[in-house]
């Protein structure tokens, strides 16, 4: 303990053996739920077992190889909890497509091939986040870049042309072939600028400003900008009747606030603000009364609390132990294989597979927390911390929608629903955490040796 | 800016807890319900594909499930459809359960806890799960009579019967009519079962009701065994008491009303004996009688006599009243008026054999019940219904003289529709009014022998082409109630 600043108190270890084991451990998951599928729905092994096994292990090693060299000191348990979460995924759109295509014959849609590719697509970005980002505290400098790409993301489904609407909500936009939620991608850039922006104006917010009501308001300069890009993407977002965003771009908004100014004072005002919208919300648009008024009563059965009661009987249907993978009748429920997957998953896995598969999305979070504690950059920081509670916001408002602990609104849930958006954007996520994680890890450089016999040293802080 | 991320990490493990607790209360406490309920497709799948087990009268299947060729593998069948409709209930795909197929599900399906070693014994064998079996305490003869007897009654009849056994409990005839047939509703051709269902649904004489136990309807004169009993137990009446007789009844309170007998009688004069009154069924008596007993006592007794609850735990069943809100006292004349089962009293025939029942059984009010025997697939006894005893509705001295005075009424009265040579039988008479409009209710009450009594009857007839003066307890519904009790005693 001579000198403090050569031996810093925690070396972290690289353990990227102990991720290449549980990457093993989620392919051996993700391989026996696609053959229990096969034998559950069709009673044989899917002939493509074999190829798709091979298929996993290569990308495995390749995500393994790129996170080893790249990245040598990012969390190891994140990209297993992922990988198995992203195969279970599309183990259960396969299943789903199965039934679909014993309903419906050839004609039928089939989503587990599309998922496949969006997942290697997922990867690649993934790869390239780790490999453009070198240094995440770089994104700073882009602060309003950020934001300004945010804006334009949530503005492209309104317009004209590009935009689609499905099912309700105006949130897609269709280019070539392909149709893309923007709004997955916005929630990223929105991160990164709220921590930008918050990194720099925190002293100023959280100190200068007026007493009102026993809380500090901050000055509406400091304020503006932010509040602004807040009002406009929340605007947008009820303009195309998207209520899951919604929710989650206010909590990332109120939160970063909270975490970067420390005053608690935030989350009250963000709360009020919010319940008070809510409240507003669900008493003057009609889709949101529905919605409300579904998860209220779902029984008697009607066109409005369809979807939700089946779900509810598919999860009851599973009971503690689950009707087995392939054996349940998940199909049964309107968009089992996105917005309900989680339920397709309670049926057929139980409560004990749901359980497992909320801890796997519990682990991811509390792994990003712990990156955003480590790490020694207020950036890093406030932007881990950002995606982490905005990625277990967006677990809490799908799944609670699925359970009936709040009301519906319709969210992805990561790496299981089917959609290119959902997928590419989480992988995003994943590689910025991996890249935070990575910088905080890091023994911090060796200092120059001290010369004894000079008596001088500059020191800088 | 560690604190604030820390309070995030126990946020975000507040919401993965109510995940949690989401989960586990759908998947382990609301499970069972859930899966219970109506139109619950993959439930009511999983179930179609099952073997489920018979409704059994005796060694006959009254509902049976038999293998097809279709993706659901087996059909329900009910072999004799309309005679026990009422009993059965339907079983569909589209429309959920009813009767005995709903409260006895749990077995019929093969999902009772009871059935479990069997369920694992399947499973291990990877044998498809079947259902047990439930035999009901129906007496073939006595149900085939009590329909007889209705289809038999000229025109557009509808009516209910009730046979109980007074002494177990156990119901040895119910049916109604008009009724229906369930095989419509279990048909595999699921656009059929939609046409039957709004057919049926429609039918403003609701076929799918089952009368003998969901309908209330003002029991009229029959009611007057519970006046009867609450008058002997309140006032210490017994047979030969002597009680108000005469052609019309006034009181304090009357105003210009005057409450008079059927047919403008005097019941044999102005002072009788309350076995006479009986007799005759002297509408001025029991309104009389209905005023001193009080409208608290004529309460109480009504609910002794199992007035108020729902004691048929295996059919839906209404309950029955002696006023629509005890909290509201009722005026002179509606309480007179009450007291010979008139103003807002409604009774379901169910109700009113209980009634009969526990006067011929000593005052013992017993449980009813429908089931008899519940078997596991393989046929062992996993239940046996055991009579149960719900209260004293009246003590003993009154059961006995009430029951005299009623083999009485069918000797010397107006019960003699009823009466079957060589058996003590004992019988109350009903006319009820409704409404102006329509033609009143004809009941009958009645159990045999009076000296160790075997079976309880009420019948109900609602309405037939008759005209409307010849409508009488005793013309319509007591030659009914006397076949069904020979049907059960000729054995």
């Amino acid at each position: 303990m001579s000198n403090p600043a050569t031996t810093p108190a925690v070396v972290h270890r690289k353990r990227r053996g102990a991720e290449a084991l549980l990457i093993a451990l989620a392919l051996v998951i993700v391989i026996f739920a696609f053959c229990a599928v096969g034998l559950g729905a069709r009673g044989k092994i899917p002939g493509f077992v074999a190829g798709l096994a091979v298929l996993l292990v290569v990308i495995a090693v390749a995500t393994h190889l790129v996170v080893r060299f790249v990245a040598p000191y990012a969390d190891p348990v994140l990209v297993p909890l992922v990988v198995a979460l992203n195969g279970l995924g599309i183990a259960m759109i396969y299943r789903l497509d199965l039934a679909r295509l014993d309903s419906l014959g050839d004609e039928a849609k089939q989503f587990a091939g599309k998922q496949v590719m969006w997942t290697a697509m997922g990867l690649a970005l993934f790869v390239a986040v780790l490999l453009i980002v070198r240094d995440h505290r770089k994104l700073q400098a882009y602060t309003y870049t950020f934001g300004l790409a945010a804006l334009v993301l949530l503005i492209l489904p309104l317009l004209p042309v590009i935009g689609t609407q499905i099912n309700g909500a105006r949130i897609w936009i269709r280019v070539g072939g392909f149709s893309l939620q923007p709004g997955e991608f916005a929630k990223i850039c929105l991160a990164i600028f709220f921590a930008g922006y918050l990194v720099v104006k925190r002293d100023a917010l959280a100190l200068a400003g007026r007493r009102f009501m026993g809380i500090d308001f901050p000055r509406g300069r400091d304020l503006g900008p932010i509040l602004a890009a807040w009002v406009v993407s929340l605007g947008v977002l009820i303009l195309q009747r998207d209520l899951g965003s919604s929710l989650l771009f206010f909590g990332l908004f109120v939160v970063m606030l909270y975490v970067a100014t420390e005053r608690p004072g935030w989350l009250v005002v963000g709360m009020s603000l919010f319940l008070g919208g809510a409240l507003f919300a669900a008493t003057t648009f009609s889709h949101v009364q529905s919605r409300v008024d579904a998860w209220l009563s779902p029984f008697p059965v009607t066109d409005g609390t369809f979807q939700l009661t089946q779900g509810l009987y598919g999860m009851a249907w599973g009971g503690l132990l689950g009707r087995g993978l392939g054996e349940g009748n998940p199909y049964l429920t309107p968009f089992a294989y996105s917005d309900f997957i989680f339920a397709s998953f309670a049926e057929e896995l139980g409560l004990a597979g749901a359980m497992a598969i909320l801890l796997m999305y519990g682990l991811i979070v509390e792994r990003g927390l712990r990156i955003a504690l480590l790490c020694r950059d207020a950036f890093g920081k406030l932007l881990a911390t950002g995606l982490a509670v905005s990625f277990a916001l967006q677990v809490f408002v799908v799944i609670g929608g699925v359970t009936r602990i709040i009301p519906l609104t319709g969210l992805t849930t990561p790496f299981m629903s089917y959609g290119g958006s959902s997928i590419l954007a989480n992988w995003a996520i994943i590689a910025l955490l991996l890249r935070i994680s990575d910088q905080s890890r890091r023994p911090p450089p060796e200092a120059a040796p001290m010369q004894m016999d000079d008596a001088t040293q500059v020191v800088k802080l | 800016m560690n604190r604030p991320i820390r309070v995030m990490s126990i946020v975000c493990l507040v919401l993965f807890t109510a995940l949690l607790i989401g989960v586990n209360y759908i998947q382990f406490v609301e499970a069972d319900t859930l899966n219970a309920k109506n139109g619950n497709r993959r439930v009511i799948d999983e179930e179609f594909a099952r073997e489920r087990g018979p409704i059994l009268v005796g060694d006959r299947p009254i509902a049976e499930s038999v293998p097809v060729d279709d993706q659901w593998k087996f059909q329900r069948r009910y072999p004799e459809a309309k005679l026990y409709a009422d009993i059965t209930g339907y079983f569909s795909y589209t429309f959920g359960r009813s009767g005995l197929e709903q409260s006895q599900n749990d077995i019929l399906s093969g999902s009772d806890n009871r059935l479990f070693v069997n369920r694992v014994v399947d499973l291990i064998g990877s044998n498809q799960p079947r259902g047990g079996s439930v035999s009901v305490t129906i007496n073939r003869r006595a149900q085939r009579a009590a329909a007889e007897g209705i289809e038999n009654l000229p025109g557009n009849a509808k009516g209910a019967v009730v046979a109980l056994d007074p002494s177990t409990g156990a119901i040895l005839a119910m049916t109604g009519s008009p009724t229906y047939n369930p095989n419509l509703l279990a048909s595999h051709n699921l656009d059929e079962v939609s046409k039957a269902w709004k057919r049926l649904d429609a039918d403003k004489d609701k076929p799918m009701l089952n009368r003998s136990t969901q309908q209330i309807l003002p029991p009229g004169s029959t009611f007057k065994i519970v006046t009867a009993a609450a008058a002997m137990e309140k006032l210490n009446l017994n047979p030969d008491s002597v009680v108000k007789g005469g052609r019309g009844l006034t009181a304090p309170g009357f105003g210009s009303y005057v409450l008079r007998n059927q047919g403008g009688g005097n019941c044999g004069g102005p002072r009788i004996t309350l076995t006479q009154a009986l007799e005759v069924s002297c509408n001025v008596t029991f309104g009389d009688l209905a005023m001193k007993v009080g409208q608290d006592d004529m309460e109480r007794q009504s609910d002794a006599f199992g007035f108020g609850a729902r004691d048929l735990d295996q059919l839906p069943m209404s309950p029955s009243q002696f006023s629509s809100d005890p909290d509201v006292e009722l005026e002179a004349p509606q309480l007179a008026q009450s007291g010979i089962g008139q103003f807002e009293v409604a009774a379901t025939p169910l109700q009113m054999a209980m009634a009969t029942g526990a006067i011929a059984n000593g005052g013992a009010l017993m449980k009813p019940y429908l089931v008899s025997t519940v078997r596991s697939p393989d046929l062992k006894t996993i239940e046996t219904a055991k009579p149960e005893k719900i209260r004293d509705a009246v003590s003993s001295r009154t059961a006995t003289g009430l029951s005299q005075m009623l083999v009485d009424v069918v000797e010397n009265g107006t019960g003699g529709s009823a009466a079957i040579p060589g058996i003590e039988v004992g019988g109350k008479t009903g006319t009820a009014q409704s409404t102006a409009d329509r033609p009143p209710y004809a009941w009958f009450i009645s159990f045999a022998p009076a000296d160790d009594p075997k079976v309880a009857v009420a019948v109900v007839v609602e309405s037939s082409s008759t005209g409307r003066d010849d409508i009488s307890g005793g013309r319509l519904a007591g030659p009914i109630a006397r076949s069904v009790m020979q049907a059960v005693l000729d054995r």
